[in-house]
């Protein structure tokens, strides 16, 4: 016998593949023990894959399907909890509205939301968007008057770019003060995809 | 480079899951390896937001899991097996699928320390130092278990 033969009693291949099985397994298991500080699932959608996360205090992040989406799980490891893991029963809720909204069948979210990755200036600013309804359009400029700064439009600007909870939070209803579809952190052709969606652009 | 930050636990589980259930899946068997992996990564889940270094991670599960191994056999009723006599009660990890390869029964008659101390160093492949720092065990007690464990292997299977 040599010692390379106990190689083959676990091939590293079959290892592999049975370990995604029980990777799955532990995340419900996790779960039920209220071990998983941060849940994530993805699902699909008219503007590509999108990954949601969830803590136990409400929807915490939605990230688009490119390299942003390393970055939102790199932070929130870091700026909430490092217990953060796939799966899936924790994001249900948020993703059947996500699903009603794409499909035309919901207006309004009804998610509590865990605003933890919002600076406190941009929390004022993102609630002052989640006041824009369905449908409705506003410009920087307006942000920027309902939160008694008017002069800071180009900060509501880059408080909007930091949007951790995209299209619940609806920044893609801020417009440029000409109504172009400037600045969207997840590109502009998904922010005009959202808008035609609620009917706001042709 | 020292990694600084450290990984959501998704990307740690990602990185080390394949080896972690490799190793135990000679080191408890095929048939238990699911529940000793649960039970690995769920302690690692509970400690995870206390781990001061990260750039030890992989180290660091492959210990928890050693533990793991070792408790699992202790458990189940079974000390070390006297190296001069072979068992003569039913192994308690029997496999049925793995039943024909002698190869298996001799693994399973080794005492819990030279079995996980044979499968660090010959199927992960790890050095007598990192075996050592794996079962929190001396280098020489390390390098013992595994010489006396493939020792009593090439004796069975001859």
């Amino acid at each position: 016998m040599k010692p390379n033969d106990l190689k083959r009693l676990a091939p590293a291949r079959e290892a592999a593949d049975a370990s995604q099985a029980a990777a799955a397994r532990l995340a419900d298991r996790a779960t039920a023990e209220g071990l998983v500080d941060v849940a994530l699932a993805t699902m699909d959608s008219p503007i590509g894959e999108l990954l949601v996360a969830v803590t136990p205090m409400g929807l915490v992040a939605i990230a688009f399907d490119d390299d942003y989406r390393e970055r939102v799980v790199a932070r929130l490891a870091r700026e909430v909890s490092p217990r953060v893991m796939e799966a899936a029963a924790p994001t249900d809720e948020a993703r059947h509205e996500l699903e009603e909204y794409f499909r035309g069948q919901r207006h309004r979210f009804d998610l509590t939301l865990d605003r933890r990755l919002m600076g406190p200036f941009a929390e004022k600013v993102l609630r002052a968007t989640s006041r824009v309804g369905f449908g409705e359009l506003a410009t920087y400029g307006d942000i920027a008057a309902r939160i008694d700064r008017p002069h800071a439009a180009r900060a509501v600007g880059r408080a909007l770019g930091s949007n951790p909870i995209p299209i619940v939070v609806p920044c893609h209803r801020i417009v440029g003060a000409d109504g172009s579809l400037t600045g969207y952190a997840g590109g502009t052709s998904r922010k005009e995809t959202l808008l035609r969606l609620e009917g706001s652009v042709l | 480079m020292v990694r600084r930050t450290k990984p959501a636990f998704q990307d740690f589980l990602e990185a080390n899951r394949a080896t972690v259930y490799r190793f135990l899946s000679v080191a408890v068997g095929p048939q238990e390896a699911d529940d000793a992996f649960q039970e690995t990564f769920l302690a690692a889940l509970r400690a995870y937001p206390r781990v001061r270094e990260p750039d030890k991670l992989d180290r660091w599960i492959l210990a928890i899991a050693s533990r793991k191994a070792i408790d699992h056999h202790r458990r189940s009723g079974r000390g070390p097996v006297p190296t001069d006599a072979p068992p003569d009660r039913p192994v308690h990890d029997p496999a049925p699928s793995d039943h024909d390869d002698p190869l298996w029964a001799a693994v399973r008659s080794l005492p819990p320390r030279q079995r996980v101390a044979v499968v660090h160093r010959h199927v992960l492949d790890r050095s007598y130092e990192e075996v050592a720092e794996l079962m929190g065990a001396s280098e020489q007690a390390a390098r013992a278990n595994v010489y006396q464990g493939m020792k009593r292997l090439r004796e069975l299977m001859t």
